[in-house]
């Protein structure tokens, strides 16, 4: 059974809907991280560097991994 | 259901196909697919932002490791003590040629340097002895003459602080010291 058959048209909608709404939330998430980052860089704070990089790869993975949710979601 | 187009769909703004003007009846829209699709694509331009930046936080990580490993600022003698009176103010290049920093004379036995770019927008401070501040005129930005520490507008940091070491009656510069807010 695919996907696309196993959800109707109306509950496919109103997956994509939620995933987009979690993906924006990381996107948010990140670009925070991301002006906090460059903050404590150009203030010479440079231990939270590596960790924020980290975070900020790992919504990257998340998000990755709803977007193929979202392609098996279609095929 | 699939659509047909003879029926059309509820447009979008929720009014039945009978209601929507002319032109959205002849040319009728699948709308709950047009606004899946609609989603589903903007979600694929979400990751790609995602994508950009975790580049831009791995670049800030490789950016650090590059000044760590430029190592230490060099010590470099910066003007005579007596070339400045008290409440003067010069200018000289540190830690880099092509880098400008600002010297301030506050006392006969106090001085302070700091990088002149303003932690806002990078452009030039000025000093002002008498108001006890240097000033940054792009955006109307203040900073403590004695602490560097910021006093009024946008800046988000306190300048960076020039260590100086006075030897012989010379001035040097011995290092950079980058300060969070």
């Amino acid at each position: 059974m695919t996907w696309s058959s196993r959800f109707a048209r109306s509950q496919r909608s109103t997956i994509v809907s939620g995933i987009l709404v979690i993906v924006l939330i990381l996107v948010i998430l990140q670009l925070w991280l991301l002006v906090a980052t460059m903050n404590a860089y150009l203030g010479g704070r440079t231990g939270i560097l590596v960790p924020a990089a980290l975070v900020s790869i790992a919504c990257l993975a998340l998000n990755g991994g709803l977007l193929w949710y979202l392609h098996d979601l279609d095929h | 259901m699939r659509f047909n187009p003879e029926v059309g769909s509820p447009g979008p703004d929720g009014l039945p196909n009978e209601e929507q003007p002319k032109w959205r009846r002849d040319f009728p829209i699948d709308w709950p697919r047009d606004e899946y699709v609609g989603r589903r694509d903007f979600a694929k331009f979400m990751v790609l932002t995602s994508l950009a930046f975790a580049v831009g936080q791995v670049w800030i990580v490789v950016q650090n490791f590059f000044r760590s490993r430029s190592g230490a600022a060099p010590i470099r003698a910066i003007a005579r003590v007596s070339d400045l009176p008290v409440g003067g103010w010069r200018l000289f290049n540190y830690p880099q040629t092509d880098h400008h920093a600002i010297l301030v004379r506050l006392a006969e036995d106090r001085f302070v340097a700091y990088d002149q770019q303003c932690t806002h927008l990078l452009c030039p401070v000025v000093a002002q002895p008498e108001r006890g501040r240097l000033h940054c005129p792009c955006h109307n930005g203040n900073f403590d003459l004695e602490t560097g520490r910021v006093l009024s507008g946008p800046p988000p940091r306190p300048l960076a602080r020039i260590r100086l070491e006075i030897r012989g009656g010379v001035l040097y510069a011995t290092g950079v010291e980058e300060r969070a807010a």
